[in-house]
């Protein structure tokens, strides 16, 4: 079902609009009111969200659907991240869900008639070790038995294509990178925006400025949510907020195995083109890649003590600016001109849960930690999934809710286990 | 950051590292069975507001502290060492 015009992108429709001024450009969803009782009822209008939403609509005629954000579409994580796309994982559960994700993300602007400039630029993960050597090249072999791709870089195949690190950096020389040519970036606004629109047209209600402040359970089984905007009946709900999970969970007097912790970035000035690949140093906590305005967008590691306050502290600051200025001394040149933080939810493995809870009809997506934006296409695709159809996706078969307890435990990425800021 | 260590005094918090959430001063017994195991381990209330963590003052006295934060403000309303946390709720 298409609801209301839904108008096409294309370059003869941006030629025709330039020649007429501008002027037939319409929204690019629905603003509506709620109403009083929706099959399913999305908490948390972000990427997971909003890609839940296409996929339920899309996929699987589900329409009777609205997504519900306490603040506007796309303000939360997926529109604060570093942007990165890779499908680089190491362990069988993560690596055929960010395979399955990154396959999604090569096809999402023809799915979604929306350019959510996706660039794969190719990411570079340098090591500084003959151990980290091994185990990026055993990564390496992990991706491409995955059906993904991976090429080990020598130093001197490295000092061609990025003549401008510091190779011979006295304690951490560069030894070689790993290097995903499929990976890259995309513009994250538009990944919200764009699917947003695509569940939207299809007549998903997108709900802003509808806090949900209570979940309705009866006799073990979701009835509905308690909103800013009234109550809301639902057959099926699933918790979608990412850093706020915990607090939806209370809502239904669970606990997650979760410790929301912030994240910091950082933007330069615009600059000519001069990184053209997402680039991660092995010996500190430092990435970055360009933006195609021109800034420097990196990044290192979280703050490392729980925080809601979307605001970091000033030692990461300065731990990012050194391991940055150790590895490329010519940034050192430019000015940084902006940082902010995140709120991530940060699972005591690593890995993300996407699952039915104990309470009929309650579903959750969490765990997604500073790595979820790359998984909005494919955990989106696997929730409406799992909410259509009640199976589980294969490709996210092992995200369960219960592997904690069971010891099966997903450790990829360095995670410890039991403790929620170790990543 | 600053971190009001009960032997120190006030120190930044780079002297500190975090463990996380103070469960620890109130471990189960060791036959206290599966679900109190997996409580103890994995699930966390994770508020969004005060919040009783363990942090270690390991570049300073090495003593186990309990502060008490406000994760949203990062206010710091309390710090106790852990030994005296636990021995009070003995
Ligand atoms: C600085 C930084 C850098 C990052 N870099 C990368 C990267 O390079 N690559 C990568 O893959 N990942 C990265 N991430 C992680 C990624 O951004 C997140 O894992 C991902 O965006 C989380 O999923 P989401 O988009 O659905 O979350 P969000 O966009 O946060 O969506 C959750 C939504 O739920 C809403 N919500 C919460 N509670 C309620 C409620 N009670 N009622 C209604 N609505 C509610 C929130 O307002 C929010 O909009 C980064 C994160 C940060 C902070
Ligand atoms: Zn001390």
């Amino acid at each position: 079902m298409t609801v209301g015009m839904q108008m096409r992108f294309s370059a003869l429709k941006i030629l025709a609009e330039g020649l007429t001024g501008n002027k037939g450009w319409t929204a690019h969803w629905r603003d509506p009111q709620p109403k009083p009782e929706y099959d399913i009822v999305i908490i948390g209008g972000g990427g997971h969200g909003l890609s839940c939403a296409h996929y339920l609509a899309k996929e699987h005629g589900i329409t009777n659907v609205a997504v519900l954000e306490k603040g506007y579409l796309g303000g939360g994580n997926v529109g604060r991240n570093t942007t990165i796309v890779r499908a680089n994982y190491g362990l069988s559960g993560n690596s055929e869900f960010y395979s399955h994700s990154l396959k999604l993300w090569e096809g999402l602007e023809q799915d979604l008639n929306y350019n959510v400039m996706l660039s794969q630029r190719g990411i570079i993960n340098l090591c500084h070790s003959d151990g980290q050597r091994d185990a990026f090249i055993r990564r390496g072999n992990a991706m491409v038995n995955q059906g993904d791709d991976a090429i080990f870089l020598t130093p001197d195949a490295l000092q061609k294509m990025l003549p401008f690190l510091d190779y011979e950096q006295s304690r951490f020389p560069i030894f070689g990178g790993l290097y995903h040519p499929r990976g890259g970036t995309a513009r994250h606004d538009a990944v919200a925006w764009g699917y947003a629109r695509g569940a939207s047209s299809r007549g998903v209600d997108l709900i802003q400025q509808c806090e949900v402040t209570g979940i309705d359970v009866s006799e073990g089984k979701v009835t509905g949510v308690q909103t800013t905007r009234g109550p809301i009946r639902a057959k099926k709900v699933a918790m979608m907020g990412a850093g706020r999970s915990s607090q939806l969970a209370e809502m239904a007097g669970m606990r997650l195995p979760v410790e929301s912790h912030v994240l910091q970035a950082f933007v330069t000035e615009g600059l000519k083109p001069c990184i053209d690949h997402v680039i991660s140093y092995g010996a500190g906590h430092f990435y970055i890649s360009q933006s195609d305005k021109g800034g420097l967008v990196f990044g290192g590691d979280l703050d490392m003590y729980a925080s809601y306050a979307a605001r970091g502290n000033l030692p990461m600051v300065e731990h990012v600016a050194e391991a940055g200025m150790t590895l490329m001394p010519m940034i050192g040149k430019a000015k940084m001109l902006r940082s902010w933080g995140g709120i991530m939810d940060m699972s005591s493995d690593g890995s993300p849960i996407i699952d039915r809870t104990h309470i009929d009809g309650l579903h959750v997506s969490c765990g997604w930690c500073y790595g979820g934006f790359k998984a909005v296409p494919a955990g989106g695709h696997v929730m409406a999934h799992l909410l259509a159809t009640g199976q589980h996706h294969p490709a996210a078969a092992k995200f369960r809710l219960d592997r904690f307890r069971s010891g099966r435990g997903i450790m990829d990425e360095e995670a410890t286990g039991s403790q929620h800021n170790l990543h | 950051m600053r971190i009001e260590c009960p032997i120190c005094g006030s120190r930044d918090r780079r002297e500190f590292y975090y463990q996380g959430a103070a469960v620890a001063v109130a471990r189960p017994a060791p036959d206290a069975g599966a679900e109190a195991w997996d409580d103890y381990v994995h699930l966390r209330d994770n508020p969004a507001g005060w919040h009783d963590e363990l942090w270690h003052h390991e570049a300073g006295c090495g003593a186990w502290v309990v502060v008490t934060r406000n994760l949203t403000t990062h206010e710091i309303r309390d710090v106790q060492l852990a030994q005296s946390v636990k021995e009070a709720s003995a």
